[in-house]
């Protein structure tokens, strides 16, 4: 067991675990922080995405050992008691189905719009390609990264 | 509807602390005995209404949510009924309780059908009691009186809010159901406007409960190994070395267990047999995650599982040859398929097993007390199912608990398509807690999550049919190969006899050859429907292009008169429906219109959970046989849409699923063992892939139905015969990726 202090969402930890142990499972049974979720333990679902210096890491192949820099949860985003713009538009948008997903698709989304405000339906493709959606909530949830962006969709728009 | 609901439930009102109203609804004794002895066709009321004295409304829904947005819809529709303001109610989930609510499921589509009825009779119910305390308050007339925006209103203007009245509502008797009037659907402000998900602000902040997200006091966590082959039995492991493993507390063997269910599958009781294995006991959920793989298990196989899909694929090829054993309707056809001038077609077509990955793998969370000399022993459940209060059943069998023992906590379930409609993992849970001092939590990793599927059922199917020199369909010849369970078939395989095939054409022939497996097989998100619409919806296709018909006349000539083929019944067939739908689908998307080089336009209909849908996809495909859904123009008839946003989402969900399954997805077995272990050998369909995806709806005067499954069995056999069109190749067989076609 070694001792490692963690920032998450501004606050200081120290806490005590094996060094292989992943960042998923400190933040959910020992730090309590349940938003990140368990999907795959492979890297490949997106559902355990978390930001460690504002980019978007999958918490569930991370050990303890390799974490170096302050970690946003989802549970961090909204600062100030103010919704985060991802979070007011995946409301507006009424995105979520089961809602499983939904924290790792919004932070693999908020660290895209940190370094590219507005992007493209392609831009969010790419981005967004680590993140499963089992129920298949993708139309809005491209439409609510639009919204979010202040940018425009050129597909994937239609309802009637 | 109404009659049953009068002979059987009681409203009652009673005062909350606050001096405010509660009014839920009371099942009759007899009535709740028989709600609880089936699932399919029960009545089962499902909400209570609260008003406290500052306006504020707390509507109670016990059907569970997995994703569906039922915890959303059954409220509305309460809400309107009573005339409150949407903005003043509080959506919370029930307590498992089936005295309160009758039985608590959600299963096949049924929850909006089922328990339309009983929400509006709830609400009607809570404003005729704010009427009448209005009444006594203004000493006016009450039919000089109207509910709406939360407050009753007079003629004059005089006001009064909901909870104002709440607390003289409560004096108020409780209306007999059969003297309630309910709103003109022209009235309607709630019903038939788009409302967001009731908890969609703490899915966005990271705080909504789900099952795996359960934390109570002392709690210890679990992990679970059972014998890779289906069926094996744990004989002895390293477990010294396992519980020298740091923040393992305990390993023990678990003997297979039958008492908690039969290990073939039934939807009706949710059980399943305990399967032997290595439970391991610990700290946190990565020891015990650690500590499974690093199990070294000498098993007993020898009544393991010898499952094998190519020995499956062979198998149904011979039958192929045969004919069918089950006859489900049997008309001459030889005739017309030796007649020399009509144009003969036979085709074998074949779907794979797949897994249900619901993306919160399967856990539960259980509390077990022993009983003493002075105390008896009890139980507490946290569990994400479909159908929660089966699990008590559990309980009994394995431990010998009443139901008065037992108290069930349902949480949000990360998805289910059911696969939470079976309680295998909970009946691991509660002989691993029987074991264990405090709570425990068991949580399933993704790999015992596909291994330990109650699959969707793989098949085959062999097609023969003629049409005449005139282009008419004149004999259909279908052969059903599918999988049973000691000569039962399991869900979702064979025909029902509600098929289109079998309840509309006048020359078919449908037989059917089951082939026994141990694999287990459960409901999947539109089960026996999610594949056969594949195969007869393609498969008319070819006819269609064999007569040298535009396909959607093909269709519609097959629909025949408009008509209902059982007057009042839900799940048959109402031709009149189908070619509406059809029409307007292939109207909306351009039918028959130009399209690009490398561009196919296909048309499918299906009927199945009531629904009549048609779907017209437009598909690329390139010269290496990438394929690209550009769009996919959905037409829908439920009846009257109670929310409008949760039924676009549902509509777009099963078109999403249904490509990402039949373009990706299918589960092998080889000797009992399952092939794909994980999400890098079992995908889902990534965003880029994503088609536009535009829904119209028929919102016909027919009662409302359910919107959580019948959208997806249409999409298949609409992108195949899409890819027909652009390519002139023919897919029998799913997954796409198996056949070289490539999902961009």
């Amino acid at each position: 067991m070694q001792t490692y202090q963690l920032t998450v969402n501004g606050e200081s930890h120290t806490t005590t675990s094996e060094p292989d142990k992943p960042l998923l499972w400190i933040l959910r049974d020992q730090l309590k922080l349940k938003g990140t979720k368990y999907g795959c333990g492979i890297a490949q679902c997106g559902a355990c995405t978390v930001h460690i210096n504002g980019a978007a890491v999958r918490s569930c192949v991370l050990p303890i050992s390799g974490v170096s820099g302050p970690i946003t949860t989802i549970e961090g985003l909204a600062k100030n008691g103010l919704l985060h713009p991802l979070q007011s538009a995946w409301i507006e948008h009424d995105v979520p189905q089961c809602g499983y997903c939904q924290a790792g698709q919004i932070m693999s989304a908020a660290a895209m719009l940190a370094v590219n405000p507005r992007p493209t339906d392609a831009d969010i493709d790419t981005a967004m390609a680590g993140n499963y959606c089992r129920c298949g909530t993708y139309v809005r949830i491209r439409r609510a990264i639009h919204t979010a962006a202040g940018s425009n969709s050129v597909e994937g728009e239609a309802e009637a | 509807m109404n009659n049953v609901l009068t002979r059987r439930h009681f409203l009652k009102a009673s005062a909350l602390t606050s001096g405010g109203l509660m009014l839920e609804i009371t099942l009759s004794g007899a009535a709740l005995g028989e709600a609880l002895g089936t699932l399919v066709g029960s009545k089962e009321l499902n909400a209570w209404v609260q008003i406290s004295s500052s306006g504020e409304i707390t509507i109670y829904s016990s059907v569970p949510e997995m994703g569906q947005g039922i915890k959303t819809a059954l409220p509305m529709i309460i809400a309107e009924e009573m005339g409150a303001s949407w903005d003043d109610v509080t959506v919370l989930t029930a307590d498992v309780d089936s005295a309160r609510y009758g039985l608590q499921g959600a299963g096949g589509s049924t929850s909006i059908p089922r328990n339309f009825d009983s929400m509006r009779t709830m609400g009607a119910s809570a404003r005729e009691m704010l009427i009448g305390a209005a009444s006594e308050a203004l000493e006016v007339d009450r039919a000089e009186l109207e509910a709406k925006d939360s407050q009753v209103i007079h003629l004059s203007g005089e006001r009064l809010s909901f909870g104002a009245l709440a607390a003289l509502a409560v004096r108020q008797p409780v209306p007999d159901p059969a003297t309630l009037s309910f709103k003109d659907p022209k009235a309607y402000t709630i019903i038939g406007t788009a409302v967001g998900g009731v908890d969609n602000l703490g899915i966005v902040l990271g705080q909504s409960k789900f099952g795996i997200d359960v934390d109570v006091p002392n709690m210890r966590y679990a992990a679970y190994a059972r014998c890779p082959r289906l069926g094996g039995t744990a004989i002895n492991f390293n477990e010294q070395a396992i519980r020298a493993l740091p923040g393992v507390l305990d390993a023990f063997i678990l003997a297979p267990d039958a008492r908690t269910g039969q290990s073939s599958m039934s939807f009706l009781d949710g059980l399943a047999a305990l399967q032997g294995g290595v439970a391991i006991v610990g700290e946190d959920t990565w020891s015990v995650l650690n500590a499974k793989s690093q199990l070294l298990v000498v098993w007993d196989e020898s009544e393991a599982s010898t499952d094998s899909w190519p020995e499956m694929k062979i198998e149904a090829q011979r039958l192929a040859g045969m004919s069918g054993g089950e006859v489900k309707r049997d008309h001459p056809v030889e005739a017309a398929l030796a007649e020399p001038n009509n144009k003969v077609l036979e085709a074998f077509y074949e779907f794979p097993y797949v897994a249900h990955v619901c993306m919160e793998p399967m856990n539960c969370t259980v509390h077990y007390t022993a009983g003493t000399t002075s105390s008896a022993a009890r139980m507490e459940v946290w569990v994400p199912s479909q159908f929660p209060g089966q699990v008590k059943e559990i309980a009994k069998n394995l431990l010998g608990l009443s139901e008065a023992q037992v108290t069930v906590n349902m949480t949000r379930m990360g998805g289910g398509f059911g696969r939470r409609a079976v309680h295998d993992f909970v009946a691991e849970a509660m002989a691993i807690a029987a074991r264990t001092e405090g709570p425990v939590k068991l949580t399933w990793t993704r790999t015992d999550d596909i291994h330990q599927d109650f699959f969707r059922v793989g098949g085959f199917e062999n097609m023969k049919a003629a049409v005449s020199p005139e282009g008419k369909l004149v004999a259909w010849d279908q052969h059903y190969i599918g999988f049973a369970h000691q000569g039962k078939a399991v869900i979702g395989s064979g025909l029902w006899g509600n098929e289109f095939s079998m309840t509309a054409l006048p020359n078919a022939r449908v037989t059917q050859s089951l082939i026994d497996i141990k694999t287990h097989c459960g409901a999947w998100r539109a089960p026996g429907a999610n594949t056969n619409a594949f195969v007869e919806q393609s498969f008319l296709h070819e006819l269609s292009v064999l007569a040298g018909r535009d396909h959607v006349e093909f269709l519609i000539e097959l629909m025949g008169e408009r008509r209902w083929l059982s007057d009042g019944n839900i799940n048959a067939l109402n031709t009149g429906r189908a070619i509406d739908v059809i029409q307007l689908a292939a109207t909306k998307a351009g039918w028959g219109k130009p399209m690009p080089a490398g561009w196919g336009q296909g048309l499918a209909f299906y009927f199945c959970h009531a629904a009549h849908i048609a779907e017209v996809a437009d598909v690329y495909v390139d010269a290496n046989q990438n394929f690209k859904v550009g769009k996919v123009t959905v037409a829908v008839d439920v009846g009257p849409i109670i929310n409008m946003s949760g039924a676009i989402s549902q509509v777009q969900g099963s078109i999403i699923d249904g490509l990402s399954t039949m373009a990706l997805q299918q589960i092998t077995m080889t000797n009992g063992r399952i092939n794909q272990d994980n999400f890098d050998q079992y995908q889902v369909m990534r965003i880029g892939a994503t088609p536009a995806i535009e829904v119209h709806f028929i919102q016909s005067d027919y009662q409302s139905t359910g919107l959580g499954e019948p959208a997806l069995p249409p999409l298949a056999p609409a992108v195949t015969n899409a890819i027909f069109a652009a390519t002139g190749q023919r897919i029998r067989s799913m997954p796409l990726s198996q056949e070289g076609f490539t999902l961009v």
